[in-house]
């Protein structure tokens, strides 16, 4: 069990160490959604519409800068040492994942500080389930990076894909417009996106509007990528290969 | 210690490695010298456990690299010629998270790190951020950090390549003093000559082929007596002169005559007589791993 869970844990704890002292990283993630929902927020006059999108996109980027850092640290960093360690290469990917899911979850955490501003009064109580879901939030977004950085040989390659597949991705989440009032093949592409429940689930805890699909719905839904996005990556990692990990 | 036996590796069509084998003793320091893109990178990560060989097997410490890659994990410290170091943390946090990864924990691994951190002589940087540590010092620490599990094998990838002579000639001796008092047994690779002949025992390797192995002294003494390296304006007619009025064969790279000679003194004086005013310069020294390489695959190593 110690050899499953303890080099799992000394990522989580590094990723967090590595956190705390490069601290200007916060200002980077949370600034630049915070301005986006501003100008879009004061500029349609509904700053609540846009709440939970913003909140999203602060843990996507977070997820997204975590997880770019894996084709660097398999090159040339601890990433490196792990692969040629005894610890399964499961436990590896539970401990990065939860490490750079913990720091999402920090930063939409920090956001969440402006939720006065949307009108959003959260109490201690609605904190709980509040703070859950941006957690699960942060798991998901977290996996779907390591999904897709793991492969990748180059850092240039995850921001092509970042702006092809993920900035759309959260586009069409529900996050500018609702799915209520989309067209045509838009809105089955919203249908089938995990992001739309993503977005949903936080509006349905935060009790705000444009809510679309239903709360269990979006919960089971955004649960259910994450799982899978996680079983993946372990599969990925746990591979043997003729190219070289690193 | 370590058996090698008819490896190959191809990527894609091209061949990073050809029927391979050798066997390395316990205790020995045994090098892979070779240019980049001989073939050396490819067999360490192979070793290393970082990628399945196209064919043929490879044993550490008796476990099968493909088979039982945890197995080979537990008995090898591997020392990465890029930095496997977290910058952002301290050289003691570094090794408590290497433990980590090895299961080490509590009053083990304390004890590891002291012990490692006493044998690289890193006691007093303990509390020191990598990033501000010297070239030389940060190998040191992934030395003691690749030997935090007690391995009886490290595996070394360049492990002084980017390091100023006075920082390779120091981790040498770290590394000559841990196969000294613990036996531990090092492989390592290097395209430098310098740390190439102060290993037992060496393999050359060419466009992924063997074309040397022995002992650095073996493979020198396979070059009869000395090397005269002669410049000239036209290197090949005066290769072809020697060649006619001496019956040897000079070999011509980048512009100067080489020719393998007992006695080379004596040669000298009879070829510049014979040739006046055709030599521009003239060299004689022992043979030089460079010099065998040269001989096997008509290439350089640096």
């Amino acid at each position: 069990m110690s050899s499953f869970f303890l080099p799992a844990a000394t990522l989580w704890q590094r990723e967090l160490v590595r956190f705390w002292r490069q601290k200007s990283r916060v200002l980077g993630v949370v600034a630049s959604p915070l301005v986006f929902w501003l100008l879009i927020g004061y500029g349609s006059n509904d700053l609540a519409r846009f709440y939970a999108g913003a909140l999203v996109l602060t843990v996507m980027f977070s997820a997204i800068f975590s997880t770019i850092s894996i084709i660097e640290d398999r090159r040339e960093g601890f990433l490196l040492s792990m692969l040629v360690s005894p610890a399964p290469r499961t436990s590896m990917v539970l401990g990065k994942i939860m490490g750079a899911a913990t720091l999402a979850w920090i930063q939409g955490l920090i956001f969440l500080a402006f939720a006065p501003l949307a009108g959003v009064r959260v109490g201690i109580l609605e904190l709980f389930p509040i703070a859950a879901a941006i957690f699960l939030i942060s798991f998901t977004l977290t996996g779907l990076g390591f999904a897709i950085a793991w492969r990748m040989d180059s850092t240039s390659g995850f921001h092509a894909i970042m702006n092809l597949l993920l900035v759309p991705m959260w586009m069409v989440s529900g996050s500018l417009f609702p799915m209520a009032t989309a067209h045509g093949w838009v809105k089955a592409i919203m249908w089938v996106n995990p992001l739309t429940y993503s977005i949903a689930l936080l509006n349905h805890v935060l009790r705000l509007p444009n809510a679309a699909p239903g709360e269990m719905e979006s919960l089971a839904v955004t649960a259910g990528f994450g799982l899978v996005l996680l079983l993946v990556c372990g599969m990925m990692a746990a591979q043997k290969s003729t190219r070289s990990a690193a | 210690m370590i058996q090698v036996e008819n490896l190959t590796h191809r990527y894609g069509d091209r061949v990073a490695l050809s029927n391979i084998s050798f066997e390395v003793k316990k205790g020995e320091i045994f090098g892979l010298l070779g240019p980049n893109g001989g073939g050396k990178s490819t067999l360490f990560r192979i070793l290393a456990t970082m990628m399945v060989p196209t064919e043929g097997r490879a044993l550490l410490a008796g476990h099968d690299v493909v088979r039982d890659a945890a197995a080979v994990r537990r008995h090898v410290g591997v020392v990465f010629q890029t930095q496997s170091l977290d910058k952002a943390l301290t050289v003691e946090e570094n090794l408590r998270a290497q433990g980590h990864l090895h299961g080490l924990s509590g009053a083990v691994l304390r004890e590891r790190m002291e012990d490692a951190m006493g044998k690289l002589g890193l006691a007093d940087r303990r509390k020191d951020l990598v990033e501000t540590l010297s070239g030389g010092l940060r190998r040191r620490v992934e030395i003691a950090k690749a030997l935090l599990h007690r391995p009886p094998i490290l595996l070394m990838d360049e492990a002084s390549t980017g390091l100023d002579p006075a920082a390779r000639r120091d981790v040498s001796r770290h590394v000559e003093m841990l196969r000294n008092h613990e036996g531990v047994t090092i492989l390592l690779t290097t395209h430098i000559l310098e740390e190439a002949g102060r290993c037992d025992r060496l393999v050359l390797l060419h466009q992924g082929n063997i074309v040397a192995q022995g002992s650095p002294a073996e493979l020198r003494s396979c070059i009869g007596g000395d090397v005269v390296v002669l410049d000239s304006a036209n290197s090949a007619a005066l290769a072809a002169g020697i060649q006619q009025r001496f019956g040897l064969t000079p070999v011509v790279r980048d512009g100067q005559v080489r020719v393998e000679i007992p006695n080379g003194h004596r040669f000298i004086a009879e070829v510049v007589e014979a040739f006046p005013g055709a030599i521009d310069s003239v060299g004689l020294h022992k043979p030089s791993l460079e010099d065998v390489f040269i001989r096997q695959t008509g290439a350089t190593i640096e």
